[in-house]
C-alpha cells in the first residue's frame, strides 16, 4: 500500500530581516495509513514545521512532499490540525465552535451536523452544546477542540503538542481519552511533543529529531506486551521504561552538544 | 455559576443585608449632594450672595424649561443636538472600523499611512472646524463632519490595535481548515473585537458631543450649542444653564444606551 504521507529530502529555511534559520534539512519520512507517529526532539528543532508543511500551511524550501500520493499545493479538508491551545472562540457556543471547520469548508449539511452532534454525545459533551467555552474545564475544552477537528472527517490528524497547556493530571486523562478516540475513529495521526512519556504512550512509532536544523536521528517502533493498549495502560508496560531511557539518552546527547 | 438559594446561612443573609444597606447609603448620599448644591444655589441667589442675572438659579432654570416646553423650542434644540451626536458617533465608529479593516487587510497601505495617522491623531481636531465651515458651508453637514472627525482617527487606531492583538494561532486555526483571509476577518477579527468596537463607541459618545458643540458654536441656527453661545452673547444665562443641564442628561442617556448594547452583544461574557 502506498504511504499516506511521504517527505523526500525536505528542507525548510525561514527568512527574517535578522537572518535565516534552517529549521529542517534533508528530512525523509514515510507514514502509512492508520499509523500513530510521535515526533520528539529538542525545542526549536522544527517539529511543528513538519506539521505545518504536511498541512499545506507553508511550502518546503527544497525537496518533495506527497500526501495521499500527490504533491501538497495547499490545505486539504482531509487533514485535521490540532493546535497547542484549544482556541475555542469565546463568543460561540460549544456546538457552534464544533461547526467552525464545517462552516469554513461550506459543508454544514444535516448529515455533517448530525455527525458532529453524535461525537459530542459520545464523548460526554452532549449536555454542554449550548454552553460557552468559559463554562468548561481545560480538559473538556481540549476534547471540544478535538471534536471540532474530527467534525470535518479528516483522514490524517496533526497534533501539535495539544496537551501542553493542561496541568499534569488533566493531561494524562485527556491524552488517554484523545488517544482512544483517535484509535476508535481509526485515523492516521502525527503527534509532536516534547514529553517523551506522552510520545511513547500514544504512538506506534516514535521519531527522534536532531537539534536544528532538524533531521531524523532515530526511529523507534513501540511494541508493548499488553492487551488492549491505551495511552494510560501503556505507561505500565514493562518495555515502557526501556523505550523511555533510550529516547531520553538520545535527546540528552543533544543537550550536551549545546554546552 | 449559579447561586445556591436553598441553604443560605444566617451569616450570609447578614452579609447580603449589609451590602444592600451600604448600596442604599451611597445612593442617598449621592442624591443629597445634588439637592444641597441646588438648594445652596437657590438660597445664594435669593439672598443676593451671587448675582442671579449671571449665575442664574434653579427655579429660573425650571421656569425657562417650562416656557420652552410650552412653545416647543426646547424639543427642537435638544432633538437637533441629539440627532447630530448620534449620527456623529455611529458614523465615526462605522467608518473608523471600516478603515481599520482596510488597513489590516493591506499591509502596504498600513505601513504607508502610519506616520499620517499618528500626526492626524495628535492634531486637535477642533482646530479644523473653522476650515470645514468655509469648505462645506454654514450648515448641519459641517457640524456632522466635525463630530465624525473628532473620533474617527482614534476609532481606527483602537480597532486596528485590537485586530493586531488577536492571537496568531486563532488565525492559523482558520487557515488549517482552509479558510481565506475573508473567513479570518468574518469569523475571528470582527467577533473577537466586538468588545473593542463597543468600547470605542463609548468613547465616541463623548467625543461626538464635543464635536457637535464646537460645530454648533460656529455655525448653528439651532441646537443646544447654539443656545449656549447665543444665550451667553445676549446674557440669557438661564438658557445657557438649562442647555448644560440637558447636555449632561443627554450624555448620561447615550452612555447608558451603549451599555445596554454591550450587554446585548456580549452575552457570552457573563
Amino acid at each position: 500500500m502506498a504511504p499516506i504521507v511521504e517527505l523526500r529530502s525536505v528542507a525548510k529555511t525561514y527568512h527574517t530581516p535578522s537572518g535565516e534559520t534552517k529549521a529542517l534539512e534533508d528530512l525523509n519520512l514515510t507514514i502509512n495509513q492508520g499509523d500513530f507517529i510521535s515526533i520528539v526532539g529538542p525545542s526549536g528543532c522544527g517539529k511543528s514545521t513538519i506539521l505545518s508543511l504536511i498541512a499545506g500551511l507553508i511550502k518546503p524550501s527544497y525537496g518533495e512532499l506527497l500526501v495521499f500520493g500527490s504533491p501538497v499545493t495547499g490545505t486539504s479538508s482531509k487533514i485535521g490540525y490540532m493546535l497547542q491551545k484549544d482556541h475555542l472562540f469565546e463568543w460561540r457556543s460549544i456546538l457552534s465552535n464544533v461547526y467552525l471547520g464545517l462552516e469554513i469548508q461550506k459543508k454544514l449539511t444535516d448529515e455533517n451536523k448530525a455527525y458532529a452532534n453524535k461525537l459530542l454525545d459520545i464523548y460526554g459533551l452532549g449536555d454542554f452544546k449550548n454552553r460557552f467555552p468559559s463554562e468548561l474545564s481545560g480538559g473538556m475544552r481540549q476534547r471540544v477542540a478535538l471534536i471540532r477537528t474530527l467534525a470535518i472527517k479528516p483522514e490524517i490528524l496533526l497534533l501539535d503538542e495539544p496537551f501542553s497547556a493542561l496541568d499534569y493530571q488533566t493531561r494524562l486523562i485527556v491524552s488517554d481519552e484523545i488517544g482512544r478516540i483517535i484509535k476508535r475513529e481509526n485515523k492516521t495521526a502525527i503527534l509532536v511533543s516534547h514529553d517523551i512519556a506522552e510520545a511513547i504512550s500514544m504512538a506506534d512509532k516514535v521519531i527522534v529529531l536532531t537539534k536544528r536544523p532538524g533531521r531524523i536521528k532515530s526511529s523507534h517502533k513501540i511494541e508493548l506486551s499488553i492487551d488492549n493498549r491505551t495511552p494510560f495502560k501503556s505507561r505500565e508496560a514493562p518495555e515502557f521504561r526501556e523505550y523511555f531511557n533510550t529516547i531520553w539518552k538520545e535527546l540528552k546527547s543533544h543537550e550536551n552538544e549545546q554546552y | 455559576m449559579k447561586m445556591n438559594n436553598i441553604n443560605v446561612s444566617n451569616d450570609h443573609l447578614k452579609y447580603l443585608n449589609n451590602m444592600k444597606r451600604r448600596e442604599r447609603i451611597i445612593k442617598i448620599t449621592q442624591i443629597l449632594i445634588l439637592l444641597s448644591i441646588l438648594l445652596l444655589w437657590e438660597i445664594a441667589a435669593n439672598l443676593a450672595w451671587i448675582d442671579s442675572f449671571i449665575f442664574s438659579q434653579p427655579t429660573k432654570i425650571l421656569k425657562t424649561l417650562w416656557e420652552m416646553i410650552l412653545d416647543g423650542s426646547i424639543f427642537i434644540h435638544t432633538g437637533i443636538s441629539l440627532f447630530e451626536t448620534v449620527v456623529g458617533f455611529l458614523l465615526s465608529t462605522l467608518l473608523g472600523t471600516s478603515i481599520a479593516v482596510l488597513l489590516w487587510w493591506n499591509n502596504f497601505i498600513l505601513r504607508v499611512s502610519d506616520p499620517y495617522l499618528v500626526i492626524i491623531n495628535s492634531l486637535p481636531k477642533t482646530a479644523l472646524a473653522p476650515i470645514l465651515i468655509v469648505w462645506i458651508g454654514n450648515n448641519m453637514k459641517s457640524i456632522l463632519f466635525t463630530a465624525v472627525l473628532m473620533s474617527i482617527v482614534v476609532t481606527t487606531l483602537t480597532v486596528l490595535n485590537g485586530f493586531l492583538e488577536v492571537d496568531q494561532d486563532k488565525i492559523k486555526l482558520i487557515e488549517t481548515f482552509g479558510g481565506s483571509k475573508k473567513d479570518v476577518l468574518r469569523m475571528v477579527m470582527i467577533p473577537a473585537n466586538v468588545p473593542t468596537i463597543i468600547n470605542a463607541l463609548k468613547v465616541n459618545v463623548g467625543l461626538s458631543l464635543v464635536g457637535v458643540m464646537v460645530g454648533e458654536f460656529l455655525v448653528a441656527q439651532a441646537g443646544l450649542g447654539y443656545l449656549i453661545i447665543y444665550g451667553s452673547q445676549i446674557f440669557k444665562l438661564d438658557w445657557v444653564m438649562l442647555s448644560i443641564v440637558i447636555l449632561a442628561l443627554l450624555a448620561a442617556l447615550l452612555y447608558k444606551t451603549v451599555l445596554l448594547l454591550e450587554r446585548r452583544f456580549l452575552k457570552w461574557r457573563e
